[in-house]
């Protein structure tokens, strides 16, 4: 479904991804996991709409993207969430919401009703009509994932939506994202909490310093040498080579 | 809309239709000016406030709107309501241009404050250099109280269609408010690239809302040639009107539908009131004009109308 | 069309009034660079400090050179308070209400200086502004000389301070990272208000400066607060090496616009400069994004 080739981005001197590629079937859920400052957020500026890439393309059901607007985007069926949760901070939730639903319903009565409908799906249904600003950082996430799926996509991309989530939110919000994808979106998702990469995702891709260095179920993919040395260090990954085979 | 939504613009167009049956010329003669800057305030308020982009050079408009209904009524003969109405296009035009340029430069804040100042200032300074506008001494319409001139023998008359026109763009804005347009416009105000990333064309949105602000300032500049007949440099494209709108639409209630109306009624009986207490000192009243925006920023930035309103809010959880 | 030293005597007298000009630039993008916020007010100030020079010759008979320094202090007082007292409070820390607050200030004080003085011009008079000193070829206007020089005097002063005091490192530490010099133990708040008081400092130095070839009404700050602005826009927010190069690039060009298209239009020119940079290069020449 999406297609990102060979994408580089350069930001001046600083080479942020060189020559990235993943692939995202229909009605999956992968992963995009790495070490902090490795791009993935810039990858997903690029898959977006946000940040043209320096070279490279970005394929959707077929058609090149590319250099499309986000707004463009949304219309195709790709939305996406963003790391730091700003809600509109003149809008109730339900107002917040509506506003992703205005994509696809023109008049109020029906964008407020999917609003609503969305809002029961993730869980928000209590704060409907309450000022954003006045959530929590879990309700933020709610919120946040509530207005990307009120577009109604058919792919979504999640950045670190279980950021700042204890565990028992976290446990909450699992069910939540994999009765969005049976309800048929699919999910790309930047993710640091190991145990959601392990219970969600088929598919986990695996980008340090800018490039995928490892891909595959993500039970391979955390016993890869080269994945452990990228999050632990050189040092460290040898000395567990060694602790392996003493 | 519901009729609830209508119910306080109704209301308070009631309130002001009323006036002009009783009221004396100077009487009208204030109400008249109060209401062109509360149009030219509602054309503000629709940028700034739904918008989030304060614009300094909202005379750039009020100035369009006015030159264009004098010069084609006097230069081309054109009947003066088809003038007035070329007159609001050409303000919405010249709005989207000035929107296209610095809304491509994603200019925000103070910057896209700048540059609409600088704008208005040119025209300033081409009107009162120009033939077309009639230079320095500007250009005057004939005397000639017709209803099918556009000029009427009557204030009154004048007070009712400002009032009509008024009362028309707030039910404008009350729709936009509860409509799409207006979410979708408060969302780009409050977080831009959230608002694009949900759908929402973000330049086309701020296009449109400044073309809308464009059209209704220069509603305001046509009327304002109609009632006084004459334009010049400094009255039609002078910062008095940017600064006027600005503070009626702050004073009122930044970002409400009654907030430019409140607050351009409001600011111009204090204005009057000091200018009867202290006329000999010169630019009293915009000295008060000026501290009230120090006062409003500083200790009730939702103006007049935001501040009732929380009073009578029932408190939410 | 023009003699070489038609010509070249506009460029000149454009470089020493772009000196001052800069001064007065300087104020303006010092204020930008340190508390993120354009001082709309700027204009009115300039009017307040070139009535006070005035005030100070035609009613103590004290003549502008020798009201620098008292003037200078003056200001310098007046800026940190108003800072320190209504701006940063009122603001309640956001910029974009400080936007507005300067715009209030500026409307308050451009019309109490018109209710106290009236809309007469006001000059120095005096034969003081018709010295010219022969440069080579070319007369050359004393008082723009003086001008000149003093700018260029204060320019030194302040990047002295600036680099090489520990109120000059704490302004430079604010400017770049509020939070953090806070946490430091910067006083932030202080720091502010010291600013905001240099800022009316060159203001009033520029003053003292221009009020020799100029004249002053309740209005001319206007005219001088597009002067500024664009200066600044041009040479980079926040950048002090540019104000000072987008000074004397702007003086220059007033200069030549008057001299090609009269007095009218000439104020024409600046404005579509501004626009202009505003819209294709808002960083300017050194300066930071928009």
């Amino acid at each position: 479904m999406l297609s990102v080739e060979r994408v580089s981005k350069r930001f001046g001197g600083l080479l942020a991804i060189a020559d990235a590629s993943l692939a995202v079937p229909q009605g999956a859920i992968v992963g995009l996991i790495g070490p902090n400052g490795a791009g993935k957020t810039t990858l997903f500026g690029v898959i977006s709409g946000f940040l043209p890439p320096t070279t490279g393309t970005v394929a959707f059901e077929g058609a090149d993207i590319t250099g499309e607007e986000p707004h463009l985007r949304a219309r195709r069926g790709i939305a996406r969430t963003f790391q730091i949760v700003q809600p509109f901070a003149g809008l109730s939730v339900r107002e917040n919401i509506a506003v992703g639903a205005y994509l696809r319903h023109a008049r109020r009565a029906e964008a407020l009703a999917q609003a609503e409908a969305v809002a029961n799906l993730v869980g928000l249904r209590p704060m409907l009509d309450g000022s954003a600003s006045g959530l929590t950082v879990a309700g933020r996430k709610r919120l946040e994932l509530a207005r990307a799926l009120a577009t109604e996509p058919r792919l979504l991309l999640l950045d670190e939506v279980l950021a700042g989530l204890n565990p028992s939110e976290i446990r909450d919000i699992l069910p939540v994202i994999r009765r969005i994808r049976d309800g048929g979106v699919t999910i790309l998702m930047i993710e640091h909490v190991m145990q959601a990469v392990m219970a969600l995702c088929e598919d986990v891709y695996v980008l340090a310093q800018g490039r995928m260095i490892a891909h595959g179920p993500p039970q391979r993919v955390c016993e890869d040498p080269a994945v452990i040395e990228a999050y632990l260090g050189h040092g460290t990954a040898a000395r567990l080579r060694e602790g392996a085979h003493a | 809309m519901t009729a609830r939504d209508l119910l306080p613009i109704v209301a308070l167009v009631v309130l002001l239709a009323v006036v002009p049956l009783f009221a004396s010329n100077v009487l009208l003669n204030f109400l008249f000016t109060a209401l062109v800057v509360a149009l030219a305030a509602q054309g503000w308020n629709l940028l700034g406030g739904f918008g989030g982009q304060f614009s300094f050079g909202q005379a750039a408009f009020f100035g369009t709107g006015a030159y264009m209904t004098a010069a084609l009524q006097i230069r081309l003969g054109v009947n003066a309501w088809l003038a007035a109405g070329l007159g609001i296009l050409a303000g919405a035009a010249v709005a989207w241009a000035i929107g296209f340029m610095a809304f491509r430069a994603r200019l925000r804040g103070s910057y896209f404050a700048l540059v609409t100042l600088a704008f208005a200032e040119v025209f300033r300074i081409l009107a009162n250099a120009s033939d077309v506008t009639g230079g320095a001494a500007g250009l005057l319409i004939r005397l000639d109280p017709r209803p099918a001139n556009f000029q009427f023998e009557s204030r009154a008359v004048f007070a009712w269609i400002a009032i009509a026109c008024v009362g028309a763009v707030m039910v404008l804005c009350r729709a936009i408010e509860r409509g799409r347009f207006g979410a979708q416009l408060v969302a780009v105000r409050d977080n831009e690239d959230a608002a694009r990333a949900l759908g929402v064309d973000a330049l086309a949105t701020k296009l449109r809302a400044i073309s809308l602000a464009g059209a209704i300032t220069a509603a305001a500049g046509c009327l304002y040639v109609q009632y006084f007949l004459l334009i010049n440099a400094q009255i039609g494209y002078g910062t008095w009107i940017s600064v006027e709108a600005l503070l009626a639409a702050i004073v009122g209630g930044v970002g409400t539908v009654l907030g430019p109306v409140i607050g351009a009624l409001a600011l111009h009986g204090v204005g009057e009131l000091t200018k009867g207490f202290a006329s000999a000192i010169t630019g009293i009243d915009l000295v008060l004009f000026g501290l009230l925006l120090v006062l409003t920023t500083a200790f009730a930035p939702s103006g007049i109308v935001g501040s009732l309103a929380r009073l009578t809010r029932p408190r939410t959880a | 069309m023009y003699s070489p030293e038609i010509i070249g005597e506009a460029v000149v007298n454009g470089l020493l009034s772009g000196g001052v000009y800069a001064l007065v630039a300087l104020g303006l993008t010092l204020v930008y660079g340190v508390l993120h916020i354009i001082n709309f007010a700027h204009g009115a100030l300039l009017t307040c400090a070139l009535f006070a020079v005035w005030v100070l010759a035609a009613v103590l008979g004290v003549g502008p050179y020798l009201a620098i320094l008292p003037l200078a202090a003056l200001f310098f007082a007046l800026g940190y308070a108003l800072q320190r007292l209504v701006i940063g409070p009122a603001s309640h820390g956001d910029d974009g209400n400080a936007l507005l607050i300067t715009l209030g200030l500026s409307i308050a004080i451009e019309n109490a200086l018109l209710a106290v003085f009236h809309s007469d011009t006001r000059a120095l008079g005096g034969d003081a502004a018709f010295d010219v000193v022969e440069v080579g070829p070319m007369l050359v206007s004393t008082p723009r000389l003086i001008g000149f020089a003093g700018s260029v005097v204060v320019a030194a002063l302040l990047w002295l301070l600036l680099s090489a005091t520990d109120t000059g490192r704490a302004i430079r530490a604010v400017a770049k990272e509020r939070l953090g010099a806070n946490l430091v133990g910067i006083e932030v708040g202080h720091i502010y208000a010291v600013t905001f008081g240099i800022g009316c400092a060159c203001l009033a130095v520029a003053a003292c400066l221009m009020m020799p070839t100029f004249y002053v009404d309740p209005h001319v700050g206007n005219a001088f607060v597009v002067v500024a602005f664009t200066i600044v826009v041009l040479g980079g927010m926040g950048s002090v090496p540019g104000a000072l190069l987008g000074g004397l690039f702007v003086g220059v060009v007033e200069s030549l616009s008057g001299l090609v298209l009269g007095e009218s239009l000439g104020q024409l020119g600046i404005f579509l400069i501004f626009i202009v940079v505003l819209l294709f290069r808002p960083k300017g020449l050194f300066g930071a994004a928009a």
